[in-house]
């Protein structure tokens, strides 16, 4: 894949939470043209929108309101376009987090709960994601391939469809949902090595195609 | 299961790499954005860049290679050395390292580890503490290890088991242990103080100073209880592999990540 050219336009949020470096190098190393999203104007135009991050659920939820992104977040999540939320961009999917209380943008029914019988917090390192079902992100990375994290806290969904595979650091928990054009993962795939940009290039892969299927359903060429 | 990391440290002084014996007699061994991929590559877990310029105005080098190794090593960054202020950390971090190591910054103002932990959050501060063994005095039956800072040139009489438990009260999210007696010597971690330390804290402890061999990786997480084992020289100077330290850990049993041999 060409690193520039006719990939699909990916926003990356930034709300100030640090390193975003990363996750914008990898994007675009496996093709995408990534455009780094300051508000809910910038949503526009956009094939996908990827939110990283790491750290608490309040002062992130805080940042997303002043840069006037929690609307346009959700309104792009209820017309089912495509999402990508890492770390923190997964917890806050969730209803909201038992780390600081804050309500979080309520798109899964669940919270964001610390991880129990953890042996250390935080849990960092690499460690297996065992899938609980296929999906297409996943293809060519093995089942159970270690990935990297850096976390003290994980969704726990409430219904169990949109689990896509689960992790053990004293017990299990999620690290990775999908529903619709929907996806977030726990571990950081900008920091996983090449599994990790497999799996951001089948995303690329997954947001291009969507893209050809939507121009096609609107008569564009 | 999680993995017991494997990582190689990068000694940085004026954007190179550079290998010596304790800051003296240093040798140019090349583009640290170069050899971090050669790292990546070749099954390192993690990085850590020490900055060990002397030079005050060496900011903007260490930012550029920062942000170089970024661009091409997808594994974790660490970068230690030199940050002593918020605003600095932030600088290393929107540059594309995912941690930063404070260490003589942190004994001189340990409030420095808590306004770094609430701004960026605890897993992006890491506490870096270099531990002397100190001789046992009077009755005293139990070892003891002193703090010492500034590459071990200065004392601070502070016990470094108990700066250890106050600098993840304070907000570390992980601790990187030097025993100063063994860096560089390749006599071994030290892992009476590993296990002293690792013992009392539930954050991740990183062992360092001492590496020979991949049996030394193995006694660091077995019977030091470290989560992570750092060294240099033996990869910088090719004695042992990434691939052959971690062939030695997961036949003694220790979970590992170990990566196909990737064609060169």
């Amino acid at each position: 894949m060409s690193p520039s050219g006719g990939g699909p336009r990916i926003g990356v949020v930034d709300y100030g939470a640090g390193n975003l470096v990363s996750i914008e190098q990898a994007l675009t190393q496996v093709g995408a043209r990534v455009v780094v999203i300051p508000d809910g104007d910038a949503l526009r135009d956009l094939d996908a929108v990827v939110v990283p991050g790491v750290g608490a659920a309040a002062p992130a939820m805080a940042r997303l309101a002043r840069h006037g992104l929690i609307e346009p977040l959700q309104d792009w999540i209820a017309h089912d376009r495509p999402y990508l939320g890492i770390c923190l961009g997964l917890q806050l999917l969730f209803d909201g987090s038992d780390e600081d209380g804050a309500t979080t943008l309520g798109i899964l029914p669940g919270r964001t709960v610390r991880l129990e019988d953890a042996p250390t917090l935080p849990h960092i390192g690499w460690n297996q994601v065992v899938r609980t079902r296929e999906h297409p992100a996943f293809d060519g990375i093995a089942d159970g391939a270690d990935l990297y994290f850096v976390h003290s806290y994980a969704g726990a969904p409430s219904e169990d469809e949109a689990v896509l595979a689960m992790t053990t650091h004293g017990r299990p928990f999620v690290s990775a949902v999908s529903r619709g054009a929907l996806l977030g993962v726990q571990f950081h795939p900008e920091r996983s090595g090449t599994d990790g940009l497999r799996f951001l290039a089948n995303f690329v892969e997954l947001v291009a195609a969507g893209r050809g299927a939507a121009r096609l359903a609107r008569g564009v060429a | 299961m999680l993995r017991r990391r494997v990582i190689p440290c990068l000694d940085v002084a004026d954007g190179r790499v550079v290998k010596g014996t304790r800051f003296v007699d240093l040798v140019d061994e090349g583009d640290p954005p170069e050899l971090a991929e050669r790292y990546a590559r070749e099954g390192a877990d993690e990085l850590v860049f020490l900055d060990i310029t002397a030079a005050p105005d060496h900011r903007a080098t260490l930012l550029d290679i920062v942000e170089r190794t970024a661009r091409r090593a997808f594994i974790p960054l660490t970068v230690g050395g030199g940050v002593r202020t918020v605003l600095e950390m932030r600088d290393v971090l929107r540059a594309g390292a995912d941690k930063v190591s404070l260490n003589t910054a942190a004994v001189a103002d340990p409030t420095l580890i808590s306004r770094c932990a609430s701004r960026f959050g605890r897993q992006a501060v890491v506490v870096a503490i270099d531990g002397r063994g100190q001789p046992l005095v009077d009755d005293q039956t139990e070892p003891s290890w002193e703090v010492v800072v500034k590459g071990g040139r200065e004392a601070t009489g502070l016990d470094a088991i108990a700066w250890a438990e106050r600098a993840v009260d304070l907000g570390a999210g992980e601790l990187l242990i030097t025993s100063i007696d063994r860096d560089g010597t390749g006599s071994g971690f030290d892992t009476a103080l590993l296990r002293e330390i690792s013992s009392r804290v539930g954050v991740p402890v990183i062992a360092s100073g001492g590496a020979a061999g991949p049996a030394d990786f193995v006694s660091a997480v077995r019977d030091g209880g470290a989560d992570a084992v750092l060294a240099a020289s033996i990869f910088h100077r090719r004695i042992h592999s990434i691939a052959a330290v971690k062939a030695a850990m997961a036949a003694a049993g220790l979970p590992v990540r170990l990566v196909p041999e990737v064609a060169a």
